[in-house]
């Protein structure tokens, strides 16, 4: 199929810098889709094992397949995604002969990390779930990996960076084209973000090789949320960037506000990295005032929500007046519910509505003793990743893959009842995980039943109900990866290359002011923020602590 | 840059609600004292069993209807693996980890913190109803975490 996109058209640039970065954004799309699929059945086989109707054996057991699991979807499925998205969005809209060298350099790194940490994971010497917790130590293969997937990131970004800085220096006088402002903007948040992995492997690292003897592991946890908070940014802000600017093109819509989507996203790069410690509201050696501190910084993410639901819904609004269409049921029927490109990202916006909901009580400072490292975190987390960004993800490989490959799609029917399928099934799902975690179900274990203890028996039903919703979600993975692997294997070709655009803006973006295209400046005070938020608690845990801990392999 | 009137009322709608939010919070935080364990006290990971009150760990009264509990949590178990408390009285939990990373939760009461190697994690709760209450480890510690509970008998 590789063969049926042409290196050149002739013509112009555009066509040029697309044809040359198809290949590689479809190479992107498909590792994605190959994770998902693996992750998929990880995940129903963990449902399985919680509602009490299988046991895993001992050579793949229960918590070897969380750590895949949750390593193949959170970090691996994601980032392939996100950075093939966001190269799509640069070399559509900065029309450029360009090398994909460094690009290409990107995946491939990132690709090498994935299949170090996967052996590491799979051979059982990395058991230690996907946010590794020292003193838990994993072979360094998979530390080594999970930096290499990491450092391939950064060759994407730079690739991102160096050709806005080229279109910046060419028009002078323009505004960088908003997609491609979207993905600078992420992956500005993304290495900063992505910092507090350099630093943790920097102690991880060494030590895992016995370089050193013990290690600090309150430093550890609170370098690891300095990304893990960010690292869930990354994936709303991915998502948002699809609902903002191809959403839209879906029904013939315009983008509602050039500036205020801009600002949206600036915000959301300010607002990224001085909030993790809202995950560590437990721990021990962390005062009160800094956890406090976060929760405030935290909330701030309420305003470009805001922005972003108002704009989203003026834009549907706006686009179903001009049909003729008035009125709340007039507009939301007009909407085009039967295009999985459509229904998959609006599909998750609703899922949202209610992962936003969870994410307030999980940072109310005091009322996370409720639901802190019970089930009721793994629904919040299944609702919004698993729920507005992956079903947003989704929509999007099917309008990219025709777009990249100039086939239509195989069984378009079953791609629609995909997304559907996925949306009841994670409802399902998510409920109960919420449910059983507001009963005190702690999350990350293998059996709840804690020897038939009398307040464990409340639990089970949520878990039967888990693992239903779970296997619905599982089925509809398998029909994402018929539609996909369809696609790429049977001969369709369209009449029409089937497009996958960015919509245009209502006004005119010289209307938006200059200094929010400033990127660097922006990212300069992300990360002063970020200083700001972390010298104390950072300094804290170095002041009040001198032990280490050795480290351990308890699996 | 144009903000439309009915954005500029949301948006104010959707600040008052940061506001009140965080008032509430603050508010429940500085009167009430509802405010998470965050209790600052280190210990040497690899000498818990040598380090008082943790080489001794169990229930101490401390007044009519007081308590501490002091627990060391080791994989895969508790330590002690069974208190008894009459009904009402506020026991203060102490935990420390001899190993690795451990959760500390009673789950329907409020008991939750994390167990770090290096530090000593503390939380209070008044047991108000009688009955057998399951403690269990609410963060993963190696291939017999599910394992990992405790219990507390409130008489």
């Amino acid at each position: 199929m590789v063969t049926t996109i042409a290196p050149s058209r002739g013509g112009d640039a555009l066509e040029f810098s697309r044809a040359n970065g198809d290949l590689l954004v479809l190479t992107h799309i498909y590792t994605s889709t190959l994770v998902l699929g693996i992750g998929a059945l990880f995940g129903m086989l963990q449902g399985f094992s919680r509602a009490n109707w299988i046991v895993m054996p001992a050579w793949f057991d229960y918590y070897r397949m969380l750590t895949a699991h949750g390593v193949l979807m959170a970090l691996v499925f994601t980032t392939f995604f996100i950075t093939g998205f966001f190269t799509y969005s640069v070399y559509h809209t900065i029309p450029r002969v360009r090398s994909t060298r460094l690009g290409w350099i990107g995946y491939c790194v990132m690709l090498v990390g994935t299949v170090m940490a996967a052996v590491a994971i799979l051979d059982g010497s990395a058991s230690v779930l996907y946010t590794f917790y020292a003193p838990l130590k994993a072979s360094p293969l998979f530390y080594f990996g999970a930096t290499l997937l990491v450092a391939g990131t950064w060759f994407v970004a730079a690739d991102v960076f160096l050709n806005v800085a080229w279109f910046k220096k060419q028009h002078p006088n323009e505004r960088i084209p908003l997609p491609a402002f979207i993905a600078a903007c992420t992956l500005t948040m993304w290495i900063i973000a992505t910092l507090g992995v350099v630093a943790e492997m920097g102690l991880l690292i060494p030590w895992s090789l016995g370089w050193t003897s013990g290690i600090d592991v309150g430093l550890t946890r609170m370098f690891f949320w300095y990304f893990g908070h960010p690292l869930v940014y990354f994936w709303i802000m991915a998502a948002y960037a699809i609902w903002y600017t191809v959403v839209p093109a879906t029904f013939g819509g315009r983008i509602f506000s050039d500036g205020l989507t801009r600002l949206a996203f600036v915000m959301l790069l300010l607002l990224s990295t001085p909030v993790g410690l809202h995950h560590q509201f437990l721990d021990p050696g962390i005062s009160a005032g800094w956890k406090w501190l976060h929760t405030v910084t935290t909330y701030g993410v309420i305003i470009p929500s805001f922005m972003t639901a108002f704009a989203i819904f003026a834009t549907f609004e706006l686009a179903a007046r001009k049909a003729g269409r008035r009125g709340f049921i007039g507009v939301v029927r007009w909407l085009p519910w039967k295009n999985p490109v459509f229904a998959g990202p609006a599909l998750g916006m609703i899922l949202f509505i209610f992962g936003g909901f969870g994410g307030i009580v999980n940072n109310s400072y005091s009322m996370d003793v409720l639901v802190h490292n019970t089930m009721w975190i793994v629904g919040h987390f299944h609702i919004t990743v698993g729920g507005p960004a992956a079903l947003t993800f989704i929509g999007a490989t099917y309008g990219l893959v025709p777009a990249l490959t100039g086939r239509t799609l195989f069984a378009p029917r079953l791609a629609l009842i995909q997304v559907y399928t996925w949306f009841v099934g994670m409802a399902i799902m998510s409920t109960s995980m919420h449910w059983a975690g507001l009963l005190g179900s702690p999350r990350r274990t293998a059996d709840v039943s804690y020897f038939g203890a009398q307040g464990a028996a409340t639990w089970h039903p949520q878990m039967v109900g888990a693992a239903v919703g779970g296997t619905i979600v599982a089925l509809s993975v398998l029909m994402f990866i018929i539609v996909a692997t369809g696609t790429f294997l049977t001969d369709r070709s369209a009449e029409v290359r089937p497009a996958f655009g960015f919509a245009a803006t209502n006004e005119d973006a010289l209307e938006t002011p200059p200094v929010l295209d400033r990127l660097g400046r922006w990212g300069v005070l992300a990360l002063a923020l970020a200083v700001l938020a972390y010298a104390g608690p950072v300094t804290q845990q170095i002041q009040a602590h001198a032990y280490l801990a050795p480290g351990m392999r308890t699996w | 840059m144009h903000v439309h009137r009915q954005e500029r009322i949301w948006m104010t709608f959707g600040l008052a609600m940061l506001v009140i939010f965080l008032a509430v919070i603050t508010t429940a935080a500085v009167v009430d004292g509802f405010v998470p364990p965050s209790h600052v006290q280190s210990i040497d990971p690899t000498k818990v069993a040598q380090t008082p009150p943790f080489d001794h760990p169990g229930l101490r009264k401390v007044a009519d209807g007081a308590y501490e509990a002091y627990y060391v949590a080791r994989i895969f178990s508790f330590t002690p693996a069974s208190i008894e408390v009459p009904v009402g009285s506020r026991v203060t939990f102490y935990v420390t980890s001899a190993d690795v990373e451990h959760g500390f939760s009673i789950p329907e009461t409020g008991v939750n913190t994390m167990v770090t190697p290096g530090w000593v994690s503390q939380v209070s709760h008044t047991f108000k109803e009688r009955g057998t209450f399951l403690l269990v480890c609410n963060e993963y510690c190696g291939s017999g975490h599910q394992m990992m509970a405790a219990k507390v008998e409130v008489k």
